[in-house]
Order: C-alpha cells, then sequence, then structure tokens
C-alpha cells in the first residue's frame, strides 16, 4: 500500500505574526518557515504504519513555488520514499488543493492519504474532507488513534463530546490531531540520505484543475486586544471584585 | 434575497446549544428565511427544540436509521442535496460542523468559509487565521451557495421560547454510502455544565500538577456552578481527558466567567478564551502571560488560594 501525505510548508508555530500596516497581507519576508505541525505528525504516522509493514511506499506531497523544494528534502529526510512537487506561485486555496490531491490519487493509487486537520497558517481545517467528497470516500477526521487491519482503518477521533470511533474502509481519507503522535527528529545522516531521494515536479497549469469558485481576501487587521487588568491581594478582594460585577 | 439552511448539531436526542449560535449569525445576513435541517433517527424531540429558536422559519427534518450517528460521508450528500434553493448553508464551527460542513462544500463545489466571526454583507464575512493572531475579510462569490462555519464564541445563542416555527418532514432522495461505519463514542460522564456552552467556567493547567490533584478544581467548579476546562499541557500530561481542552486546537469558549487555575496563558490556550467577558488567572508566577489579558489577577499558590476562595464564597 502507498500512503500519500501533506506536507504544506508554513510561517513557524513560533513567530508572532504581525499584520502589515496597510491591511494587504501578513508580515512574512524573512520570517521562519517551517513544516506544518499536523502535517509532520501525518508524516510521522504514515512511518509508523510503512515501519509496521502496512505500507510500503510513503509519498509527501507539496504545493508551491520552486523553494519548497528544500521543504519536501526536509519530508524525505524524516523517511518518506519520495516526494511530488506541485509547482505553483499562487497560494492555493483548500478547494484546488483537494482537487491536486485527488488528480495525484489518480495517479498513485494510494490506500490512504493522511492530512493535517488544518493548517497554522489559514486555519481552514478543510482539504481532508473535500478531498474526502470529491474522491467519493471516508474521511476519518481529528485522528487520535489509528489502526490498519483487514483493508480497513479503525481511527479513534477526538470530537467535542469525547472519543468517537469510527470505521473506514480502504481508501480513505485521515487527517490528523495533536495528540496522535509524537513526530520524530531528522537525523543528521537522513539529511544526508534524502539528497538522493527522488522529488517529482509537476507543473500545477498540467493537471488540468478547476481553480473557479474561490474566497477573496480583502483585508486583513489585527484583533481587538484584551487590555490588562488589575492585580488583585487576596482571595476575599477577588471574591468581592467578581460578586460586585455579579458573576459570582 | 438570501435563504439560509443551518444544520443542526445533537447528541442523544438533544440539540446542540451551538445550533442556536449559527442561528444568531444567519439572522446577522438579514435573510428572508431561515431554515434549521434536523438530520436523525429519531428527530421529533431535537426538532421540536429547535422549532422554539428565535428567527427560525422552519425546522427541516430527514429521518433515517443512518442518521443515527453523525457521519460526514452520510449526512453530506442529504445536506448537499436539501441545499438547493438556499443562499448559504451555516454549520457550528464544533467538531461536529467542521468534519461535515467542507464536505458539502466540496459536493457543492464551492469554497467554505471557515470560523465566522462576523458578518459584514451577505457574502462577506470576519474570520480568524493564524490562530486569531490576524482577521480577515473574505468575499465569497455571490453566484454560488456559501457554505460557511460558524465560529460558536463570536456569536450568542439566539433566544428560545417565543417562537414555534413550523416542522417538515423532508425526502432526500440519496444513495448513502456504508464505507463508513460507527462503532462507539467514549463519553466522560458528567453532570457539570457543557464546557462550550456554560456561563462559568474554570479551568487547570499544568500547575495543578497531576491528575489526583485536578479534584481541587472540580470541587471549586462545583462550587460555583462552573464547566470544568483545562489547558492542553493538562491535557497532555493525562490530568483530564482530550475532550476538556481548550485552546485553539480544544474548545473555543466564550463564557461570562472564565478563570484560569495554574495556566501560564500560550498563545494557543489565550486563542481560545479570548472572548470570554471577564477573565481571572491565578498562577504563582507573577510573570505568566496569563496575567497580560487576565481582568483580575492573583499571584499564589493555587493550593492555597482555592480553599480561601472557598472560604470567602460562604
Amino acid at each position: 500500500m502507498k500512503i500519500l501525505v501533506g506536507y504544506k510548508r508554513v510561517v513557524d508555530y513560533n513567530v508572532r505574526i504581525q499584520v502589515k500596516p496597510d491591511g494587504s497581507g501578513v508580515v512574512t519576508d524573512g520570517v521562519k518557515l517551517s513544516a506544518n505541525p499536523f502535517d509532520d505528525i501525518a508524516l510521522e504516522e504514515a512511518l509508523r504504519l510503512r515501519e509496521k509493514g502496512v505500507a510500503e511506499e510513503v509519498i509527501v506531497v507539496g504545493i508551491g513555488p520552486a523553494d519548497l523544494t528544500s521543504h519536501l528534502r526536509n519530508g524525505l529526510a524524516m523517511g518518506a520514499n519520495r516526494a511530488i512537487h506541485v509547482l505553483t506561485s499562487e497560494a492555493v486555496q483548500p478547494l484546488t488543493a483537494a482537487r491536486i490531491f485527488l488528480k495525484l490519487i489518480e495517479k498513485e493509487q494510494p490506500g490512504l492519504v493522511i492530512l493535517g486537520k488544518q493548517a497554522i497558517d489559514d486555519d481552514a481545517n478543510q482539504t481532508g474532507q473535500m478531498l474526502a467528497a470529491l474522491w467519493d470516500r471516508p474521511q476519518a477526521t481529528f485522528a487520535g488513534k489509528v489502526e490498519i487491519a483487514d483493508g480497513k482503518a479503525t481511527v479513534t477521533r477526538e470530537v467535542d463530546a469525547g472519543l468517537e470511533v469510527i470505521e473506514a474502509e480502504l481508501p480513505a481519507v485521515i487527517t490528523t490531531d495533536l495528540r496522535l503522535n509524537e513526530p520524530r527528529f531528522i537525523k543528521l545522516p537522513d539529511i544526508m540520505k534524502a539528497k538522493s531521494k527522488p522529488i517529482d515536479s509537476i507543473e500545477f497549469s498540467s493537471l488540468g484543475v478547476d481553480t473557479h469558485d474561490h474566497l477573496k481576501t480583502t483585508h486583513y487587521a489585527a484583533p481587538a486586544k484584551r487590555s490588562k487588568g488589575v492585580m488583585v491581594k487576596d482571595a476575599a478582594e477577588l471574591v468581592a471584585a467578581l460578586k460586585q460585577k455579579g458573576l459570582l | 434575497m438570501s435563504k439560509i439552511l443551518v444544520i443542526a448539531e445533537h447528541l442523544g436526542g438533544k440539540l446542540n446549544p451551538s445550533t442556536a449560535r449559527a442561528v444568531s449569525a444567519a439572522a446577522a445576513v438579514k435573510p428572508e428565511a431561515i431554515d434549521v435541517l434536523v438530520l436523525a433517527d429519531a428527530p421529533d424531540a431535537i426538532a421540536a427544540e429547535a422549532a422554539k429558536i428565535d428567527g427560525v422559519s422552519r425546522v427541516l427534518t430527514v429521518t433515517r436509521a443512518e442518521n443515527a450517528h453523525p457521519l460526514a460521508a452520510v449526512l453530506a450528500p442529504q445536506i448537499a442535496k436539501a441545499a438547493t434553493g438556499y443562499s448559504h448553508v451555516f454549520a457550528p464551527s464544533t467538531t461536529f460542523g467542521k468534519d461535515v460542513a467542507p464536505r458539502v462544500a466540496a459536493l457543492l463545489g464551492v469554497a467554505q468559509v471557515s470560523d465566522v466571526m462576523s458578518v459584514e454583507a451577505a457574502h462577506t464575512f470576519k474570520r480568524p487565521i493564524y490562530a486569531g493572531n490576524a482577521i480577515i475579510t473574505v468575499e465569497a462569490d455571490a453566484n454560488h451557495t456559501v457554505v460557511a462555519t460558524i465560529r460558536t464564541a463570536s456569536w450568542p445563542a439566539a433566544a428560545s421560547g417565543a417562537n414555534s416555527a413550523p416542522i417538515e418532514a423532508l425526502t432526500i432522495d440519496a444513495a448513502l454510502p456504508t464505507h463508513t461505519r460507527f462503532i462507539e463514542l467514549k463519553q466522560g460522564s458528567s453532570d457539570r455544565p457543557d464546557l462550550q456552552s456554560a456561563s462559568k467556567v474554570v479551568s487547570g493547567g499544568r500547575g495543578v500538577g497531576s491528575k489526583e490533584n485536578f479534584d481541587i478544581i472540580y470541587k471549586f467548579a462545583d462550587k460555583i456552578g462552573a464547566a470544568v476546562g483545562a489547558s492542553r499541557a493538562a491535557v497532555d500530561a493525562g490530568y483530564v481527558p482530550n475532550e476538556m481542552q481548550v485552546g485553539q486546537t480544544g474548545k473555543i469558549i466564550a463564557p461570562e466567567l472564565y478563570m484560569a487555575i495554574g495556566i501560564s496563558g500560550a498563545i494557543q490556550h489565550l486563542t481560545g478564551i479570548k472572548d470570554a467577558g471577564t477573565i481571572v488567572a491565578i498562577n504563582k508566577d507573577g510573570e505568566a502571560p496569563i496575567f497580560e489579558i487576565a481582568d483580575f489577577g492573583l499571584v499564589g499558590d493555587l493550593f492555597k488560594l482555592i480553599p480561601e476562595l472557598e472560604q470567602a464564597l460562604g
């Protein structure tokens, strides 16, 4: 079985995001970029399934400009067998990303597609679900535990009410939640090895993907700030203050 | 004019309060009609609750055995068919809505607006990106159905009680897949208020120290009638189950009173509480970032301060 893993590059989660004063976007020049944390978890899960003998090949997929190659090399260094780079200089929205993945699925015929539940830049939380719909296959979102046996995935999902267990026939789409696993660190020899692993580059325009019906972002703003409140000296003063506001 | 279909979230025969929040967002579009769609195996009690929500024009029910559990692959084809004739389809941005709405959007071939915080116009919305560190204004194509999830913390629940909208049964001719099956839902049993909709929430963090120590948080919450939440650190450390996590990757909540106890205030936690009415922070580290956004801060040992709070409450 092949596993396709979405591997998006985003602004590193430690970077403090600044909105440009003219509201045209956020500052991304010179900021550190890293793999989307949920995608690292997706790749780790795929690698573990390969190590268990459930899968033979793990393919990381990136969508972006020419310099995305170095990011994909990280995925290869972590352990993916090969990478697919869909080349485009345009930012891709979730529906388009899902349509791109569908094209790659038609070619690669994976048994499983693992994506992060959301990317920490646009926080959309859509691509996996959209892909499953277009592919007409099961989706198991927000996965906290994955077991593969007898052509099925049994997935424990982290939902608001608790933990939901569902069974999905393969092929299927799984999206990862935080507690699914802890991704491994990349070791130096693996970085060297990754240099010889293949990256297939595909021009986005050659895929014939419909890019119609997108959202237009017209303005970026900094969030409203909460102002700093007061420090109280003891429990009695706190209770009195909350009672005065009618909160207790 | 707009016509909005709101997807009802429910569990165990009860309507989830997030549905009434999605109705509030629908009302902000000033539509000609707001219909609530209830997909269930036994929708009557849920539909009766939905019919009482102010602003609801009609409640539509789809009764099928396959709808006993909220499987996105099963629900989405039905919602996509029911969406015919509507300008907007709204679902709450809970794990339920986040799971099913994008599947509906893809079936309709449209983009989705996630986590709507405000409605600027019928096709213009504000939503957070980068964990709420930037707010964007987005415009959806006016020629297509808008599928959106509603950030529940940004919207009050629409009032309930005065309305009695008509309830109509729908028959939807959609082939449903059998490739995805529900096995079980493991829920923590609790008589405490629901974390997502409670007016008061007490949360504990890493500072609480252990699963056993968390009893002090439960006891205090019970004393003031609050729901109990936790930081990601407390969940990761195994003090409490995952469904209690408050923050960017857990529940985003907006109670009238939020008390963060032994929580330092990582950005991802603050993202989940910044719409709360009043935030109280209790932490032994006076430099903790939580104090930057707290309305009331109290520095000290929580194991000493909580009993003192209980005493002061009488």
